[in-house]
C-alpha cells in the first residue's frame, strides 16, 4: 500500500526549507500513518533532494504530520536553479512512500 | 453575536479576477482582501520605482479595480490589499483616478507605508539571519528591505472610515486580521483572540487554495469545476469562532480535507506561527463540516508578539542562463542524455563561466533527481534542459546559446530548442526590533 491511499499532502516553502503535510483521509489511520512516516523516513525517501535536517510536528488534532526539511530547495525559492524551485512536486513524491502491510 | 463576512479576491499578484467580482456580487461579504505580494514581488516592484517614481505597485491593481471597485463601492464592501507593494501613496493616487473616471464619490482611500527599512537596516548594525553577514556587507547589490508590518494601521485606516486600504509589505494575515479587529473592538493584546483571526487570516490568504484549487488528484480526491473555482468567505463571529464557506453555485469545494491542507500550508512549528501581531497556535486547531461547503475552525489560539520584525531583503544575486531543446520516440532518453553530455562538454570547452550548472531530463529526473524516479517507466518524449549561473548577463547567455546549437550539432531530431537568461533578485531576511519601523496612514478622498 502507498501512502496515497491513506493520506493527502500539501508542500509549502520558504526560503530553502520546504514543509510537507501528510494527512490522514480517516483520522483512525492517523496514529498508523504517525508510527511508520517518521522523520528518518521521510530524509531516506528523499536523499539526494533534501540535504538539511527533517524535523516532524504532529497535530493530532487534525489528523496530520507537518515534516519541516532544511536545505530542501536548491539554495532557496528565489535563486534555485531547479525546473520546480517551489518544490511544490515534493509533496506527491512522499505520497508514493510504501507503507507495508500490517505496518503499526 | 456579531458576525462579519470576509472575502478573499487574490492568493498571488496574477490571480483570476473574476471570483473577486463573485465575491462582491453575491458573497454578502463587509471586507474584500487581496493578497497579491509575494516575498520577491516586492524587490521587483522597487527596481520598477527606481526606474518611475509613479510606478513600483502591483500591475494588476487597476485591473482590479476596474473589476469590483463600482460594485465594492455600491454595496459598502470595503477593500483591504497589498498591491501598494513598493509604492502604497501611487498605488491609492491610481485607485482615486480610477474611482473618478468611474464617477464614484465620497470614496476614502488610505495607503499604508512605513515598511520601507532599507536605509534603516543599511545604517545600523545588523544581520542577515540565514547567513549571519552583516547587512553593510552586501550594500552594493541591496534592491529592497520591507518589515512584515502587522494589522495596527490597517485598523486605523478603517477606523477613520477608509473605504479601500493600500498596503506594502504587512504579514499576509494581517491583511484579514485586521477587519476582524475593527469589527469587533478587540485589543491589540487579546493574544487568544488575535491568534483564533490569525488562523482565518492564514486559512483565507492563498485564496482558491482552501477551495479546492492546488488540491484534486483525479480517482483520489476530486474536485468539481475547477475551471469556475469560487474564493472564500470567512463567517467570523465576535468570540473568534468562524466558519469557511464561498458562493453557492461557484466551482471548487470547501471541505474538512481542502482546510487541513491550507492549515499546514508554508507552517513550520504549528504551536509557534509568527506574526508581527501575534505567535499564533494552530496545533488545536480542529475543523467541523456543517454543511455543503461549510466548514467551521475552531481551537485557535495565541500568545505575545516579537518584539522584532521579520525583514525581506532583497538583493542582485547572479544571472541564471538556460536552455531546452525534446527528443521523441525511440531512444528519446539516451538522445537526451547524450545531448546533455555534449552540451557540459561544450561548456567546459569554451570556457562558459558558471558557478553552478544543472543538467536536467525533463520527463525522467528533472524535478526529484534520478534516484525517486529509477523506478518509472521509459518516457516517450523528453526535453533537455541545462541552466548555469553567472556573474554577469553576458556568460549567462553563454549556457543557453550551447543548447540551441544541439539543433546541427547534437543527436538526431532534436527539436522545440528555447532559450533565456535572466538577472536573479533574491530574497534573504533580516530581524528588526519593532520600535525601528514606523507605519504611517495617509488618506485620499475621491
Amino acid at each position: 500500500m502507498k501512502l496515497r491511499d491513506i493520506a493527502h499532502s500539501r508542500t509549502g516553502d520558504k526560503g530553502d526549507i520546504s514543509n510537507i503535510s501528510v494527512i490522514a483521509f480517516d483520522e483512525k489511520d492517523f496514529p498508523r500513518i504517525a508510527a511508520y512516516v517518521t522523520p528518518e523516513r521521510v530524509k531516506e525517501h528523499f536523499a539526494g533532494v533534501v540535504h538539511g535536517d527533517v524535523v516532524r510536528y504532529a497535530i493530532p488534532s487534525i489528523g496530520a504530520l507537518n515534516f519541516v526539511m532544511q536545505k530542501a530547495l536548491g539554495g532557496g525559492v528565489t535563486r534555485s536553479l531547479a525546473l520546480d524551485a517551489h518544490g511544490k512536486c515534493l509533496a506527491s513524491a512522499l505520497l508514493d512512500l510504501e507503507i507495508p502491510d500490517g505496518a503499526a | 453575536m456579531k458576525t462579519i463576512r470576509i472575502g478573499s479576491g487574490a492568493g498571488y499578484s496574477g490571480d483570476r479576477i473574476e471570483p473577486a467580482v463573485e465575491l462582491a456580487e453575491s458573497g454578502d461579504i463587509q471586507y474584500l482582501v487581496f493578497e497579491c505580494l509575494a516575498e520577491r514581488t516586492i524587490a521587483i516592484a522597487q527596481q520598477a520605482k527606481l526606474k518611475d517614481p509613479a510606478k513600483g505597485y502591483d500591475p494588476l491593481l487597476a485591473d482590479r479595480m476596474h473589476a469590483v471597485l463600482r460594485l465594492c463601492h455600491d454595496k459598502g464592501i470595503r477593500i483591504i490589499t497589498n498591491m501598494g507593494a513598493a509604492n502604497p501613496a501611487a498605488g491609492a493616487a491610481r485607485v482615486r483616478e480610477i474611482a473618478r473616471s468611474l464617477g464614484l464619490r465620497n470614496l476614502k482611500i488610505a495607503a499604508v507605508s512605513g515598511d520601507d527599512v532599507l536605509e534603516t537596516l543599511k545604517a545600523g548594525d545588523h544581520r542577515i539571519e540565514e547567513t549571519g553577514a552583516p547587512v553593510a556587507s552586501m550594500a552594493n547589490t541591496l534592491v529592497s528591505a520591507n518589515a512584515y508590518l502587522g494589522a495596527a494601521p490597517i485598523v486605523e485606516a478603517l477606523r477613520n472610515g477608509a473605504d479601500v486600504v493600500i498596503t506594502g509589505r504587512v504579514a499576509d494575515p494581517a491583511l484579514f486580521l485586521a477587519p476582524q479587529i475593527h469589527a469587533f473592538g478587540w485589543a491589540m493584546d487579546d493574544w487568544d483572540r488575535l491568534g483564533k483571526g490569525t488562523v482565518v487570516g492564514h486559512l483565507l490568504e492563498c485564496a482558491g487554495q482552501i477551495t479546492g484549487g492546488y488540491f484534486a488528484d483525479p480517482g483520489v480526491k476530486d474536485v468539481a469545476a475547477l475551471a469556475r473555482l469560487g474564493f472564500p468567505i470567512a463567517e467570523v463571529s465576535e468570540d473568534g469562532s468562524a466558519v469557511i464557506t464561498k458562493v453557492e453555485g461557484s466551482g471548487g469545494a470547501v471541505t474538512t480535507a481542502t482546510c487541513k491542507e491550507q492549515l499546514l500550508y508554508e507552517i513550520h512549528d504549528p504551536s509557534t506561527y509568527l506574526t508581527p501581531d501575534v505567535v499564533a497556535d494552530f496545533s488545536h486547531v480542529t475543523f467541523e463540516q456543517v454543511g455543503t461547503d461549510r466548514v467551521r475552525v475552531s481551537g485557535g489560539t495565541g500568545r505575545a508578539r516579537p518584539e522584532t520584525l521579520k525583514v525581506s531583503v532583497g538583493y542582485i544575486d547572479s544571472y541564471i542562463g538556460e536552455g531546452q531543446i525534446s527528443y521523441a520516440g525511440p531512444g528519446a532518453v539516451e538522445r537526451g542524455r547524450l545531448a546533455l553530455a555534449i552540451v557540459r562538454e561544450r561548456l567546459a570547452l569554451t570556457a562558459v563561466q558558471t558557478t553552478e550548472l544543472r543538467f536536467d531530463l525533463i520527463g525522467v529526473d528533472s524535478i526529484h533527481g534520478d534516484r525517486v524516479a529509477a523506478a518509472a517507466p521509459e518516457p516517450y518524449e523528453v526535453r533537455v534542459r541545462v541552466t548555469g549561473r553567472a556573474d554577469s548577463l553576458k556568460e549567462a547567455v553563454r549556457v543557453g546559446n550551447e543548447v540551441e546549437t544541439l539543433y546541427t550539432n547534437g543527436p538526431a531530431s532534436g527539436g522545440g530548442a528555447t532559450k533565456s537568461a535572466r538577472e536573479v533578485v533574491a530574497m534573504l531576511s533580516a530581524l528588526l526590533p519593532r520600535t525601528l519601523a514606523k507605519p504611517a496612514v495617509e488618506f485620499l478622498e475621491a
